[in-house]
């Protein structure tokens, strides 16, 4: 086993188990969302292992540096603590909804294990940033544009939100 | 194993770590003296030696390690115990893309004087910037103290803030030196640049004095970019919390913000994750804009050039080095001495004013800045020679 494959075995099962351990401490807001980092970093681990360096170190940057703030900062404001919620229902279906998808998994891996992705040579400077912004702002010039307009349409719908309770 | 990169990681861990972040600790203090017009540190002694106050770091050292660790009632002790660890860790491995030395040769084997060589070492460092703001995020939630909470969501508040504006500022210099990599970088540094260059394009240097068209400054960030250093150098201080930027911890508002409940060495790794965060600091300004390891109008090649001759090949290479790694370590000093000169001048920002900096002067300046950068370099690459 090389070295590639071992750290994308370590990456992923770090990433199974902070993900289980994220549905597991949904209760603990806060230690929920630690969960949710360590599995993003794990993620951007695996990106390395894929030789796509940028997306993970964007992933690192945007995911778990960024967002899991603000998830945390808005939970920090609000103070949840553990007993804002009310006692879990449904414990024997949830319980039972988790062995189906074990099992969906085992059949999926069992029978369609011939199209998982198969590893192919990679041309020079994979995964850098040249060749991201070339394709970016070439081949998926619209698409770039198109997320961008997007994105502003949500920043200036945040702030009318805003603004309104401000005005009243 | 490669052993080149234990060495270099050895050579930070020692001279970073070890040796420069007790001295900065010191450093404060007695500059602190001399700029208030007092004596400063200097009561700490070992049989009567006092040498300046030197041995203030260790007795602090020593007081922290055997003073008794408070956690407080009803903390999340798991969240207590591992803050001050990602805050520490953090700052330590964020030096690994810094280049403190060029590339040399001895005979057949090359030696790079950078621990970790990768094509977008800075954007490393911004991610591991961007995780270092849990340490701080955690310290406040985890302690179950209504000032320590407060402190951590201005900390997450103020870090998210100026994390965007940092990126922003540096586009300007991944645009001029076309690169992410901090060697890149620093060897793109090590050359001049005629003043008027880029000024030929516009056709107005016939207007202007004869003389200005003889002046050849080193190619450094600074003078590329002079207001994307001020920017940057703005926003990574506001990352690092210290003052004036000290809002998660002002001690007239709020104690002393998110480490309110750590004593001892827990308290302790947040004071050194600070100060090693001001060496990387001034690490990282140096790489980008003051020409990381160069010697300004002595590029590596005339200094190896002029001593090979007298001392041989592998000689010269070694004494090029050391001016090397000595030139970098003079501009590392430098940058520590202007934050802390920075650090006792400027009074704590209120906090609407630190949020108004960030969003509504440096986002707009450092937009503004890469779109100027943009056109003169598309004019100079398209009119220009």
């Amino acid at each position: 086993m090389s070295v590639d494959v071992a750290l994308f075995y370590l990456f992923a099962a770090m990433a199974t188990a902070s993900a289980v351990a994220m549905v597991v401490n949904v209760r603990n807001t806060v230690a929920a969302a630690m969960s949710l980092v360590i599995c993003m970093v794990s993620l951007a681990g695996i990106y390395v292992v894929l030789e796509a360096h940028l997306i993970a170190v964007v992933q690192i940057m945007v995911y778990a540096g960024a967002i899991v703030v603000l998830f945390i900062f808005v939970v920090m404001l609000l103070n949840l603590r553990q007993d804002s919620f009310p006692p879990g229902r449904m414990r024997g279906l949830k319980f039972l909804g988790s062995l189906a998808g074990l099992w969906f998994l085992a059949r999926f891996l069992a029978t369609q294990a011939e199209y998982l992705p198969q590893t192919v040579a990679l041309e020079e400077g994979f995964g850098g940033y040249r060749h991201l912004g070339m394709a970016l702002f070439t081949d998926y010039l619209l698409a770039f544009e198109a997320t961008s307009l997007l994105l502003l349409a949500a920043i200036v719908g945040a702030v009318i939100l805003a603004k309104r309770r401000l005005d009243t | 194993m490669p052993w080149d990169v234990v060495a270099k990681s050895l050579f930070i861990l020692v001279v970073a770590v070890a040796a420069l972040a007790p001295v900065v600790t010191w450093v404060e203090r007695k500059q602190s003296a001399v700029m208030q017009d007092r004596i400063g540190a200097n009561r700490a002694d070992l049989f009567g030696i006092r040498l300046l106050g030197l041995l203030h770091p260790a007795a602090d050292v020593l007081k922290l390690i055997f003073k008794e660790d408070v956690v407080p009632i009803g903390a999340n002790r798991v969240m207590h115990l591992v803050a001050p660890l990602i805050a520490a860790v953090a700052a330590i491995i964020s030096f690994a893309v810094i280049p403190y030395g060029a590339t040399y040769q001895f005979g057949d084997s090359t030696v790079n004087l950078v621990a970790a060589d990768i094509d977008w070492g800075l954007l490393y460092i911004f991610a591991v910037g961007s995780l270092a703001a849990y340490g701080t995020i955690l310290a406040g939630w985890a302690s179950n103290s209504n000032w320590s909470l407060l402190g951590g969501i201005r900390a997450s508040a103020q870090m998210i803030s100026y994390e965007v504006t940092m990126g922003l500022s540096v586009v300007g210099v991944f645009m001029v030196f076309g690169t992410l990599k901090l060697t890149d970088m620093a060897f793109a540094q090590d050359a001049t640049f005629r003043l008027l260059g880029f000024l030929e394009v516009f056709g107005v240097v016939d207007h202007l004095p004869r003389w200005l068209a003889w002046i050849q400054l080193p190619m450094w960030g600074v003078f590329l970019q002079p207001l994307g250093f001020i920017m940057f150098l703005t926003a990574i201080m506001a990352e690092n919390k210290r003052p004036p930027f000290d809002i998660p911890e002002g001690e007239s508002e709020i104690v002393a913000g998110y480490h309110t409940e750590y004593s001892g060495m827990r308290f302790g790794l947040f004071f050194m994750a600070e100060f090693i965060e001001v060496i990387v600091i001034a690490g990282l300004m140096t790489a980008i804009f003051l020409g990381g390891w160069s010697i300004p109008y002595l590029p590596q090649e005339r200094i190896i050039g002029a001593l090979e001759p007298l001392f041989g090949s592998g000689m010269a290479n070694l004494l090029c080095m050391v001016a090397h790694v000595s030139t970098f370590l003079l501009k590392v000093v430098f940058m520590i001495w202007f934050q802390m000169v920075l650090r006792w001048t400027q009074p704590r920002f209120r906090y609407d004013q630190m949020m108004d900096l960030c969003w509504k002067i440096l986002l707009p300046l450092s937009i503004a800045n890469a779109f100027v950068t943009g056109t003169i370099i598309l004019l100079v690459r398209s009119y220009g020679s």
